[in-house]
């Protein structure tokens, strides 16, 4: 078994914020006395990411997913625990490994503003040293696989938004890197480009083998990319696994599809009514329910289609950090007062 | 594949070739600011307008003071002043570094955490691009000091060796300008409100390197106190080499106290650098 691209262990981050109260008073007394509190962004996480692995990284904003990324990347120290990329420690940042990976951070432009993007890929090739053959051989095949044949000769500035986020990935995996963070890549971009974009990494990943850290807040890229996610809130790992397997530890319910031939839309004895549109009603019953309830619906009602399925992804995971919530809250109340 | 999948091809190792993929980094980058800078010449143009306005005006002021005294003034004629501030101009934007300013907006808008994932120092990047900057602006410098010759009769008792000092001079005061302003510049990832601190340092700048009058106009006291800082360097010492003010003895000793504080400075960057990051890291990016 391959060494894992990523390994973190207990890794902790904890900024010193200042705080102060509104007001005049409270600021002029800031003046001789600071006061500072600690937020734990990242409280001991612990994962393994296997060479080739493609791996979502889940969480509501604030819950620690940026800082972990950061930490793996180099950009920010650790305050607890450890991490190795590809056999590095990512915060002493040497250029043998800063060389083998990349990050990727939505709506952030990294390419020269007011020339075509050629220039900008030559300047990457002249950072990381690359052979002139080799990375042209590279900067073609990304600009073929993105289509891009017709806009690395416009100033980056007459872009599109899309157009200029595709660019920014081919300048960012033109030294070939073996690890990707991408923090919110189709971050702001249409439906369309959002598909170009995963689309993209998925042949990266299957043409060259490397590791990829994705957060985002679409569904469609975590389900479209990642067969395994880890879910992390407050700082804490709440799930890691298969995607697939989130609903079923997550969530206890189906969702059940029902169309009725004579029309009628009342199905409220059978389940929580979530929708009813064009005939067709949305029911949410216990997973534990499902076959009764679908033997009862069957039997009992002139049934023209009916389906069952798992909620969406995102209703699971909205539920994944309700239930967080909740047991935060209830462990606070029976903290010591 | 697993992960010591091999990276992409990167060119050969050794000394040689890292010597060779320096250049290539160097002028690859003054390539990508030289065609980044001639993208907006109407703002080229205005930008030298404003360049040559400040030391016309010395230039003015010296010259009257010097014809009222006599025909001189701390052994410069009006030519010589014609001379000092036509040269002056060149210098000035030869010695053109990063702002302090800047690094602010670095550090705010982001693109520090950019610069942070390659793996070559961004002072390089910075001085390349720079450099590559100064290229597009001698060439706009030419015809105004082609202009302001004709308009003011520059007095010059060039020297080969002169010439060649000032050469060497122009891209030292560069490198230890940059220097400086990098060191002020990192002050920003302790505190952000550092505006006074840089006033200090410009105002001493502007008195104390030549700027805003040569440094033989300047009283003894003063000139006394500048032998012990960097600012004469950067600015007097390179155009009083051109304009044949300085003997050969001072003109190999300037490059030497160029030399000298080049050292110095980028010592203390290269640490100031490493505590600086540090700092970022352990804040938040």
């Amino acid at each position: 078994m391959p060494d894992p691209a990523i390994r973190v262990t207990a890794l902790e981050k904890t900024f010193r914020v200042p705080v102060r109260e509104a007001g005049l008073a409270n600021a002029v007394r800031s003046l001789f006395r600071r006061e500072h509190r600690d937020v734990r962004a990242v409280d001991g996480v612990t994962f393994q990411i296997a060479p080739g692995e493609v791996v979502g990284f889940l969480g509501p904003n604030g819950a620690g997913k940026t800082t972990t990324l950061k930490m793996l990347s180099g950009l920010l120290y650790p305050t607890g625990g450890e991490a190795t990329v590809l056999g590095h420690v990512p915060a002493r940042r040497e250029a043998a490994f800063l060389r083998r990976i990349t990050m990727v951070m939505g709506n952030r432009n990294q390419l020269q503003w007011d020339l075509p993007a050629l220039d900008s890929f030559e300047l990457i090739r002249a950072i990381y040293r690359l052979e002139p053959v080799d990375f042209r051989r590279t900067r073609d095949e990304f600009i073929e696989l993105l289509d891009l044949g017709t806009l690395v000769d416009k100033p980056v500035r007459n872009l599109s938004l899309g157009e200029r986020m595709k660019m920014e990935f081919v300048g960012a995996l033109l030294h070939r890197p073996q690890v990707l963070f991408l923090d919110e890549p189709t971050l702001g971009l249409d439906v369309t480009m959002q598909k170009r974009i995963r689309t993209f990494v998925a042949e990266y990943n299957r043409r060259y083998g490397a590791t990829v850290l994705l957060t985002s807040h679409y569904m469609a890229d975590v389900e479209a990319l990642c067969r395994r996610v880890v879910v992390i809130h407050h700082g804490r790992i709440l799930f890691d696994g298969a995607l697939t397997a989130l609903s079923a530890n997550f969530d206890t319910t189906k969702t059940i599809g029902v169309t009725l031939s004579d029309g009628s839309t009342d199905l409220s004895g059978y389940g929580e009514v979530l929708s009813v549109e064009d005939g067709r009603v949305i029911l949410r019953v216990a997973r534990a329910d499902a076959p009764n309830v679908t033997t009862r619906l069957l039997r009992d009602l002139p049934v023209a289609d009916l389906t069952i399925e798992d909620p969406p992804i995102e209703d699971v995971i909205e539920r994944v950090f309700a239930d967080a919530r909740d047991e935060r809250a209830a462990s606070e109340a029976a903290g010591p007062r | 594949m697993t992960s010591s999948a091999p990276t992409l091809t990167t060119l050969a190792t050794g000394p040689l070739a890292s010597v060779r993929a320096w250049l290539g980094l160097y002028a690859t980058q003054m390539r990508v600011a030289i065609a980044s800078q001639i993208q907006y010449r109407v703002s080229n143009y205005f930008y030298m307008i404003g360049m040559v306005t400040e030391p016309v005006i010395y230039l003015v002021v010296w010259s009257t003071v010097a014809r009222q005294q006599g025909g001189s003034v701390g052994g410069f004629t009006p030519g010589e002043f014609a001379a000092y501030y036509i040269v002056w101009t060149l210098v000035r934007n030869m010695n053109i570094a990063l702002t302090p300013w800047a690094w602010e907006e670095r550090v705010r808008g982001g693109d520090l955490a950019g610069m942070l994932l390659r793996p070559v120092h961004p002072i390089h990047l910075d001085l390349a691009g720079l450099a590559g900057w100064k290229a597009v602006v001698i060439v706009l410098w030419l015809p105004i000091a082609a202009f302001l010759s004709l308009l003011f009769q520059p007095t010059f008792s060039i020297e080969p060796l002169g010439v060649v000092v000032f050469f060497i001079a122009i891209w030292g005061a560069y490198v230890l300008r940059s220097m400086f302003l990098w060191l002020l510049g990192l002050v920003t990832f302790w505190t952000t409100r550092v505006g006074p601190v840089f006033d200090i340092f410009f105002t001493a700048e502007l008195l104390l390197s030549g700027r805003l009058v040569p440094m033989s106009l300047m009283p003894d006291w003063a000139r006394r106190i500048a032998d012990f800082l960097p600012f004469q360097w950067t600015f007097s010492f390179p155009i009083e080499a051109l304009i044949g003010k300085l003997p050969p003895d001072q003109l190999l000793g300037g490059l030497a106290m160029q030399g000298l504080w080049i050292a110095i400075s980028a010592s203390i960057v290269a640490v100031t650098w490493r505590l600086a990051v540090r700092r970022f890291a352990a804040v938040g990016g």
